[in-house]
């Protein structure tokens, strides 16, 4: 074990990755000599060299179109897009081709792509440095994503994304990158898809959140607590595929759901969740399933903070829903 | 129009030079597969006015521009066909049955019927599985290129697309990413003087497609795409640069769709009959029969014999196609990942609960 940041997180699991298996490559912009944007590929260029740590001219379309092409042809390309809100040059090359390439060609040309992105707001980015869109990619057959909130499940994640066989769109919560640090394991660390964390136990209300909504989320589920309200804390960790059973089991327990993302409410995953218990868990709710979102407007750069959820708006849908039945 | 006239001796303007080209016998092996080629398309067309496949794009007046190039690569080569590659298919060895199982979607098509016609992909001749979104590919065959130059083999990857793709993201791309990691890679562009109903003036004000390389420092050749022996040397060249670590090369083949865009078009509506005539007078298969005649490789009966054989190979082809069972209802699911996820299993157990597919089934 060792005490990381997430991004450092990231960073070991990268490096990780690249020692067990030299046909794993990475492509981006400044991802070099640079380290990232961010950081995360820092010492990496150092170690591995330029032909595996590859600095790309400024094209999205460029670096997930030859990471499509390389791994056709036998490399494992982790790609880096610097931010979420600069992935749309690459939007055909994910949701076109990446995703149907298997499909498309009858199994014959599977392509297992990682993209890795920084995603989301409270960094002062404004419209265009901290959007949360991972319901494009949500909605499209083929792709797995994937989103972290804590160091530990940063990596295992990770290499669990290194070592399936499918695209996956890997979503790092930027806001928490340095915000958040925990123990690590060393070694071949890997969470599996599709399994989502316990955070925290609870029997009045069901909190659902992932990436850089869990810490806000648990500090109002420890703010309830403090009023006799017990909520319980799900970070699902893989939004594609989904555990749905641990989604169910929950709200079957505490018969209510507030779903929290700092995405825009309309057709947000949030909206994914709710439709899931609404099929079937409908029983079982004692109260109307509540969101916790961004607004329907784009991010907005002065008053970010009031567009984001936080601990108080979070605590107090989850009192509305306890008080309403 | 500038289009419907080009320079017919592009191919020496080039530069390309008259190093060796396709020997006697592959010749006329490339003239059999022009004319399977050609057959098929007839044949092809026919078959969707009939109903009995969805669509279907032509790739009549492309036919020694397409087997030209793949008669120039190796079998560990890669290529990134677009939709209309038929033509490249055949001349790497894809069995005609493979091609029109895919035409058909039947049980037997590679691809799992998950396509409209013409998207087919084979694995075992990598020839990577087509869509249709314009210049994806092109990217595509630059990464696969990196791969290659990373294991240090001595293999070259071929995007095919055509005029209209030279306004595409991915083309730019591309071709920016070959030059600045020196991929081996031949960006070979059919010009077939029409996307769709756009002129090739109206896509670009470049004199030529090929001069679009230079931009990216790397040569750009043009190449009269209906001759087949400058199309094939070209590709002899471009591939011996690349091999050697010289880098990628753009070759622009000079051809035109004599057929429509494809069955759910009507040329008549954007071009005139005098200028389809006028390259129609330069059809490439004409061009080659002619010279193989001269040359005292194919008499008239030999010729007919070429055509009987590809009538009939066409026609088993698509009559064995026609008897192969369709796809079974419940592979819907497969391959959108490696395993069904819950959720899928959960749809394919909803799809067999109403029936779907079955006798009477919803």
């Amino acid at each position: 074990m060792t005490e990381l940041t997430l991004v450092q997180a990231v960073n070991r699991g990268l490096a990780e990755a690249m020692r067990a298996d030299p046909n794993v490559v990475l492509l981006g912009e400044d991802i070099g000599l640079n380290g990232g944007v961010f950081r995360a590929t820092e010492g990496l260029y150092k170690e591995f060299g330029e032909q595996r740590v590859i600095d790309t001219p400024l094209s999205e379309t460029g670096i997930v179109g030859t990471a499509i092409g390389m791994a056709l042809n036998g490399l494992t390309p982790i790609a880096e897009i610097q931010f979420m809100d600069f992935i749309y040059p690459a939007f055909d090359q994910i949701v076109s081709e990446l995703a149907k390439f298997r499909y498309r060609s009858g199994g014959q040309f599977p392509c297992h792509v990682v993209i890795r992105t920084p995603y989301g707001g409270g960094i002062k980015g404004g419209l265009y440095h901290s959007q949360s869109t991972e319901a494009y990619f949500c909605h499209t057959a083929g792709l797995k994503v994937v989103v972290p909130s804590t160091p530990a499940d940063a990596k295992g994640l990770l290499l669990t994304a290194v070592h399936d066989e499918d695209p996956v769109v890997f979503l790092e919560p930027k806001r928490i990158y340095r915000a958040v640090t925990g123990e690590v394991p060393d070694g071949d660390h890997r969470v599996p898809f599709g399994k989502a964390r316990l955070v925290r136990e609870g029997t009045d209300v069901s909190l659902f959140a992932y990436g850089a909504m869990v810490p806000p989320t648990v500090e109002a589920a420890e703010a309830l607590a403090k009023d006799g309200i017990q909520a319980e804390v799900v970070d699902p960790r893989t939004l594609v595929p989904l555990d749905e059973a641990a989604i169910l089991a929950s709200v079957e327990k505490t018969g209510r759901a507030v779903v929290v993302h700092e995405a825009a409410r309309f057709c947000g995953f949030g909206a994914e969740i709710a439709a899931l218990l609404a099929e079937k868990a409908f029983y079982s709710l004692k109260s109307p399933i509540a969101r916790v979102t961004g607004y329907d407007t784009p991010f907005p750069y002065a008053l970010e903070n009031l567009y984001l959820p936080n601990a108080d708006t979070i605590a107090h849908a989850a009192r509305a829903a306890v008080q309403a039945a | 129009m500038d289009a419907a006239s080009p320079d017919a001796s592009a191919s020496a303007r080039a530069g390309i030079p008259a190093g060796a080209g396709l020997g006697p016998d592959r010749i006329l092996a490339a003239y059999r597969l022009m004319v399977l080629s050609r057959t098929t398309d007839e044949r092809c067309l026919a078959l969707q006015r009939q109903g009995r496949i969805g669509f279907y794009a032509p790739l009549l007046g492309q036919e020694a521009a397409q087997v030209g190039c793949a008669l120039a690569l190796t079998a560990e080569d890669w290529v990134f066909p677009a939709y209309r590659e038929l033509a490249v298919a055949l001349a790497r060895g894809v069995p005609l049955k493979s091609i029109i199982d895919q035409l058909i979607g039947n049980s037997a098509d590679l691809t799992k019927g998950r396509q409209m016609p013409n998207h087919f992909g084979f694995r075992e001749f990598r020839f990577v599985t087509a869509s249709s979104p314009i210049g994806t590919q092109i990217t595509q065959a630059v990464g696969a290129a990196m791969a290659a130059q990373r294991r240090r083999e001595a293999v070259v990857t071929v995007p095919f697309f055509g005029d209209g793709a030279t306004s595409s993201n991915d083309f730019h791309a591309g071709l920016n990413f070959a030059g600045v990691f020196r991929t081996p890679t031949i960006f070979f562009c059919q010009n077939n003087q029409w996307a769709i109903s756009l002129p090739r003036d109206k896509q670009t004000r470049s004199k030529t497609l090929a001069e679009k390389a230079e931009a990216y420092g790397f040569p750009g050749v043009v190449v009269d795409g209906t001759d087949l022996n400058a199309v094939y040397r070209a590709v002899v060249q471009a591939r011996a640069r690349a091999v050697q670590g010289d880098g990628p090369t753009l070759i622009e083949a000079q051809v035109y769709r004599l057929g429509p865009h494809s069955t759910s078009d009507d040329p008549k509506r954007y071009r005139t009959d005098a200028e389809v005539a006028e390259w129609k007078a330069r059809d490439p298969l004409a061009r080659l029969r002619a010279d193989l005649a001269v040359a005292g490789q194919l008499d008239d009966a030999a010729d007919q014999k070429v055509w009987e054989e590809a009538r009939a190979e066409v026609a088993a082809a698509i009559e064995a196609g026609e008897r192969s069972p369709p796809m079974p209802p419940e592979s819907i699911f497969e391959d959108v990942f490696a395993t069904l996820t819950p959720r899928l299993e959960a749809e394919r157990e909803e799809f067999r609960a109403l029936g779907r597919g079955t006798e009477g089934g919803p």
